[in-house]
Parts: C-alpha cells; structure tokens; sequence
C-alpha cells in the first residue's frame, strides 16, 4: 500500500471477517429483518475488497462497480422490505422458519 | 503510521458492531449497531482515499438503508423478541463453518505477493474521477442501474400495498 501503511493482507481479512458475521447472521438467525442485515454485511465486505484492490492498482473503475453495489444494496433493501411487510400482513409473524409455504 | 492506526479502530469496530448486529435480541439494537459498522467502513473507504464512496456509504446505507429499517421494525411493532438465547449444535456448526471460512480465506490472503505500490492519480476517487468512468466506461450498467431503481420503486409499493 502506498502510504497507508497497511498491508493489504489486512484489509482483505476484514472483508473476510465481516462476511463471515454476515453469513453466520444469514443461517443462524430467525428474525428476516436480521436476516436482511446479514446480506447487508456481506454486500459491504465485498465493497471493502473492491476498495482495497482499487488502491493496491490504483484504478477508479473499481469505485464504479462499489457505486454499483450500493445501488443494488438500496434496491434490494426496498423490494426485501417490502415483500418482509407483505408476508407480516398475511401471517402475522416474520420468522423465516414459520414461513415455510414454499417448502416441498 | 497515524492512517494505520486510525484502520486498526475503525476495523475493529466494525467487526465489534458487526458481532452485535448478529448477537443482538431486539432488531432496533441490530439496526443502530448496523449504522456504526456503517460509519467504521466509511472511515476505512475515506482511508483507502475513496472519498465519493466514503460519502456515499454515510448517505445511502447509514442514512437511507438503516432508516428503512428502522421504519419496517417500528411499522410492524414486532413487541418483544421472541428468539431464545441458546446454543444449537445448528448454530454451533454453523459459527465453527463461518470460522473456517474466514481461517481459509485468512491463508489464501497472506499467500498474496503484496502488489507494487500504485502513485496515485490526482483524481482518484473523487467525484470527479469517478464520474467520468461512470459516464464512460460504465454508462451502459449506470442507465441499467437506474432502470434497476425504477423497478424497484414500483415493486415495493405494488408488494406492500394491501390493495392496489
């Protein structure tokens, strides 16, 4: 790295460590709005490592593509949310273990 | 040695937060510990002199994104939580498999040659340089993008309406 002074090893870890977190929210927790916050992360650690790859090359296009992934972020967080209101009105509960009408 | 020591804090709080976005029982405190891990990346982005994203990530995810939230959970009044606090050999194989996950990848980064170190440009991460690759080399996703936003405007109203 330039004059940061952190190796990039690093940064690449806590990208890594945070979609971990995200991940583990994602399987383990029952509330889909925490659920959602899991993705949330997991679409941020991926930011991180573009970001970081940027300024190890130098590069601006990888600025575009992190813009890209906060404005897919933005629009699924409205559609997410709103298919979360959706199933709370029909059944009355957003635990995504009750809401199982899908399964085979 | 100062911008290092400013990634150390601002990494570190981000995990910490990011833990109790996880741990949390009641999705309000999820949320609010979500704008800080929010604000620690958007330090770290600033660091790493990206500054239109560092202030994009403020505007849309710690403004706009964890506002939804917060409107969702106090729309739908969800009252007290009503998750138990306790180990399942789920959970447990599920935390020991992200740990892997993060050990493997933790190997795979430290095999990385660091790269030559870049100069970088005057417009690096502006809004400047960042604008102008959007509006060149990227113009065709940014339009795709905004069909995208479109979309996902009307999808929200038609999916949360009760009646159209």
């Amino acid at each position: 790295m330039s004059d940061l002074g952190v190796p990039l090893s690093h940064i690449l870890s806590l990208s890594a460590i945070l979609f971990s977190v995200g991940l583990f929210a994602v399987v383990t927790r029952r509330n889909a709005l925490v659920v959602f916050m899991g993705v949330e992360l997991m679409l941020n650690a991926a930011n991180v490592v573009f970001l970081g790859f940027a300024r190890a090359f130098g590069d601006n296009a990888a600025h575009a593509i992190a813009f890209f992934v906060i404005a897919v972020a933005a629009a699924e967080a409205a559609v997410g949310l709103a298919i979360i209101i959706a199933v709370f009105r029909s059944r009355n509960t957003v635990n995504v273990d009750e809401i199982d009408a899908l399964k085979f | 040695m100062i911008a290092a020591a400013a990634f150390y804090f601002f990494g570190a709080l981000a995990i910490a937060l990011s833990l109790y976005v996880v741990a949390a029982k009641n999705p309000v405190h999820s949320a609010m510990s979500l704008v800080v891990v929010f604000l620690g990346l958007a330090g770290i982005y600033a660091l790493l002199s990206a500054h239109l994203l560092a202030a994009l990530q403020v505007i849309v995810y710690a403004g706009a994104i964890v506002v939804l939230f917060l409107f969702v959970i106090m729309l739908l009044s969800l009252g007290e939580p009503t998750e138990r606090a306790r180990i399942s050999p789920f959970k447990a194989l599920a935390g020991l498999s992200v740990v892997g996950l993060c050990g493997g990848l933790y190997v795979v980064f430290d095999e990385l040659t660091p790269l030559a170190t870049s100069t970088l440009s005057q417009d690096y991460g502006t809004v400047e340089g960042v604008g102008r690759i959007l509006f060149s080399q990227f113009v065709v996703p940014f339009e795709a993008v905004s069909l995208l936003l479109l979309v996902a405007i009307v999808g929200a109203v038609v999916v949360a309406k009760a009646k159209i």
